[in-house]
């Protein structure tokens, strides 16, 4: 007998893959949205084409000859990322190269939610192949922190500024996931940095279905939202565990699975107050108690209408 | 008319173009603004957006260029002055309904802070060229009036200009400024309100159910109808005749464009601004424009040291193009020079006007930062051989 029988035969590894955004890139510290970025494409794997519209995610990956992306990669212009991507679908589809590749399409809540929604839809209602994930760091940053389309409510950016007049930002968040959903498209999700198998498994499952699907991942950005960049993750999950963002995905148009928050539940509070975006919230005698009524309302809201109690 | 003083800042700033800009459309009366973020332009609408609020003017951040730009012209014909900003790709999709706003004849300011392009080209540095795509960058037959300040003074000065002659020309005015003036922070001196001339839009004061939205298409201006005082008008982004209804045939075409074409040229005069100096006797002009125009100068002080006898023409309107100066010099110079950030845009417009009566030389470049003085010192020693 050999002794390989009794000998228990060592599992071999796998050999640590190369993460597809390579590391050396020039996001400030504690960027959500690299990180974001980061685990989107290791979920992916390298068989992938990727699509990204103008903003942070643009400038900071891609200076040569330091582009940080290990994979065919297109910087579009602001508001055509999908449609782009549209395009690289069908022509892999002609050429019969379709097979076993995922075309991913990106842009920030800007991009996505303002100046490119009409190409996103036009993506969806035609039932492209593709997965558009969108980076929601809920403003422009690449320009300087301006409000967005997805900037909560009474947040401070430099184009709602508070003051005598104004507590921020006027307008609550664009349902960018709803009306994706709307089209009827097999799959939408939402996630956040803060819970990072979470993302990586809605990752693989979008990918793995055939058609449109509709990502946006909630990533905190300490320069515009004014926090220490190494509270990225705990901001993340603070989200989520006040109702503010809430985690769920669609098909077809119907909400099929939430992550509750039940007893772990947070007051609006406790996300609102390390953050300089909201200070004027909390500054001495600012009165703002009826503003964080009507912030804890979303919350509430939220809670109530995706059932993560 | 004189500016309301609770627009005016009156005193001396530390401003860079950008928020100098933005304090001249305050100053002239600018009640709206619709933008959307775009390097290098956003200082302009931040700026705006600060100071509305206190003064009762609104600001909204649109969902792009497209809207900001038809959100303008719904405003200016809502009764406000109104005023967007952008820069490079933003010009490019505010250029259908920049068109829509001369074919309405639709009093506001545009203003386009240059970067290099094409696309998304150099979004954080300076350039001058998206002269010709000012001058035709809509499709159809039309003239435009654009102006270029070459200082954050200029930038306040000739906002408060471009209303004026957006209001008094009822048309869109362009300021084509760049990342230079922009993001270049100088002193800023804001004159007392009394000081400020504004030129008020003029409304029909023929009574409802008799007026049209537009008088004659004989190439002058016709008085606005105002909204909310029992009009029921019609205008059109289509050839229309002067009751505003669509007609569409070529008596129609002709009429209606040669009206948006003649309100210019007819007024050529009026409009054109040209700074110059030493002109007399020179043996060589430089022209040049917005910034451009204040890189030439160590240029030219070296050329005249050494005896060369150059004339200089800055242009604070860039069009109209003053064709008519242009002939006229060049029968008597010996060579003109363009100095612009680009590879030759508004140079073709002096060529064409030279006609081959002088000799003409293009000093351009690619944007990116401004001309080497060096080089346009070599041109005119070169020019004068």
């Amino acid at each position: 007998m050999s002794d390989t029988k009794t000998k228990k035969k060592r599992k071999e590894k796998p050999p640590i893959e190369e993460p597809l955004l390579a590391p050396g890139h020039r996001a400030c510290s504690g960027c959500g949205e690299s990180l974001g970025a980061k685990l989107v494409m290791d979920a992916a794997g390298p068989n992938t084409y990727a699509t990204c519209c103008t903003g942070c995610l643009e400038v900071f990956s891609t200076p040569y000859p330091e582009s940080a992306w290990k994979m065919p990669w297109i910087h579009s212009l602001f508001e055509n990322s999908s449609a782009v991507a549209a395009g690289i679908e069908a022509a892999l589809i002609a050429q019969g190269r379709d097979k076993d590749v995922n075309i991913i399409a990106m842009g920030g809540d800007g991009g996505t939610a303002d100046i490119g929604i009409g190409c996103l839809s036009g993506m969806l209602e035609r039932g492209h192949n593709i997965l558009y994930v969108c980076f929601d760091n809920e403003a422009y940053m690449n320009t300087g922190v301006q409000r967005s389309g997805l900037t909560p409510f009474d947040a401070r950016t430099s184009t709602s500024p508070p003051g005598k007049r104004s507590w921020g930002n006027k307008t609550t968040k664009k349902n960018l996931p709803g009306i994706a959903g709307a089209h009827g498209i097999p799959y939408v999700a939402t996630a956040t940095v803060g819970y990072p198998n979470d993302l990586i498994n809605k990752v693989k499952k979008a990918l793995k279905i055939q058609g449109p699907k509709y990502m946006q991942v909630h990533v905190p950005c300490p320069l515009g939202w004014i926090h220490p960049t190494d509270q990225t993750i705990e901001i993340a999950k603070l989200a989520v565990l006040t109702g503010l963002i809430p985690i769920y995905e669609m098909e077809y148009g119907e909400v099929t699975r939430v992550r509750k928050i039940g007893k772990n539940r947070r007051p609006v509070e406790d996300y609102l107050k390390p953050q300089g975006r909201f200070r004027h919230l909390f500054a001495k005698g600012a009165e703002a108690e009826e503003e964080l009524e009507k912030i804890r309302q979303i919350a509430e809201d939220n809670i109530k209408k995706f059932g993560l109690a | 008319m004189k500016a309301d003083p609770q627009n005016v800042l009156v005193g001396a700033h530390y401003l860079d173009g950008n928020h100098a800009c933005g304090e001249g459309g305050i100053a002239a009366g600018c009640k709206f603004f619709a933008g959307y973020p775009i390097t290098p332009s956003t200082e302009i609408a931040e700026r705006v957006s600060r100071r509305f609020p206190l003064i009762g003017g609104v600001f909204v951040q649109m969902e792009d260029e497209l809207a900001s730009m038809n959100a303008i012209l719904g405003a200016s014909w809502g009764g406000k002055k109104s005023m967007t900003c952008t820069s490079g790709p933003g010009f490019s999709l505010m250029m259908e309904n920049f068109g829509l706003g001369l074919m309405l004849e639709t009093p506001c300011v545009l203003v386009n802070v240059q970067r290099g392009g094409p696309s998304t080209g150099l979004p954080t540095l300076p350039g001058q060229a998206d002269m010709m795509q000012a001058r035709w960058g809509s499709h159809g037959d039309y003239e435009v009036i654009a102006l270029a300040p070459d200082s954050p003074q200029e930038s306040f000065e000739l906002t408060i200009h471009a209303f004026n002659l957006s209001e008094k020309y009822r048309m869109p005015v362009l300021i084509m400024t760049d990342e230079c003036v922009g993001h270049m922070t100088e002193k800023v001196v804001i004159p007392p309100p009394e000081e400020i001339e504004l030129v008020e839009r003029k409304y029909s004061d023929v009574p409802p159910g008799e007026a049209w939205p537009y008088m004659e298409f004989d190439g002058e201006v016709s008085p606005m109808l105002p909204v909310g005082e029992g009009h029921k008008f019609h205008i059109t982004g289509l050839t229309h005749d002067i009751r505003g209804y669509p007609v569409i045939n070529s008596e129609a075409q002709h009429l209606n464009t040669r009206h948006l074409i003649d309100k210019v040229k007819k007024h050529a005069d009026d409009i054109i601004w040209l700074e110059e100096k030493d002109i007399d006797g020179a043996d060589v002009v430089v022209m040049a424009y917005g910034i451009s125009s204040r890189v030439m100068q160590p240029a030219i002080a070296k050329a005249k040291k050494e005896g060369i006898k150059v004339g200089q023409i800055k242009m604070v309107t860039v069009w109209p193009f003053p064709e008519k100066r242009v002939k006229e010099l060049a029968e008597k110079v010996k060579a003109m020079i363009m100095v612009e950030m680009n590879w030759g845009q508004v140079y073709l417009e002096m060529e064409r006007c030279i006609a081959g009566k002088c000799e003409a030389h293009l000093i351009g470049h690619g944007g990116g930062t401004v001309h080497n003085p060096e080089d346009i010192y070599n041109t005119i020693k070169e020019a004068v051989k």
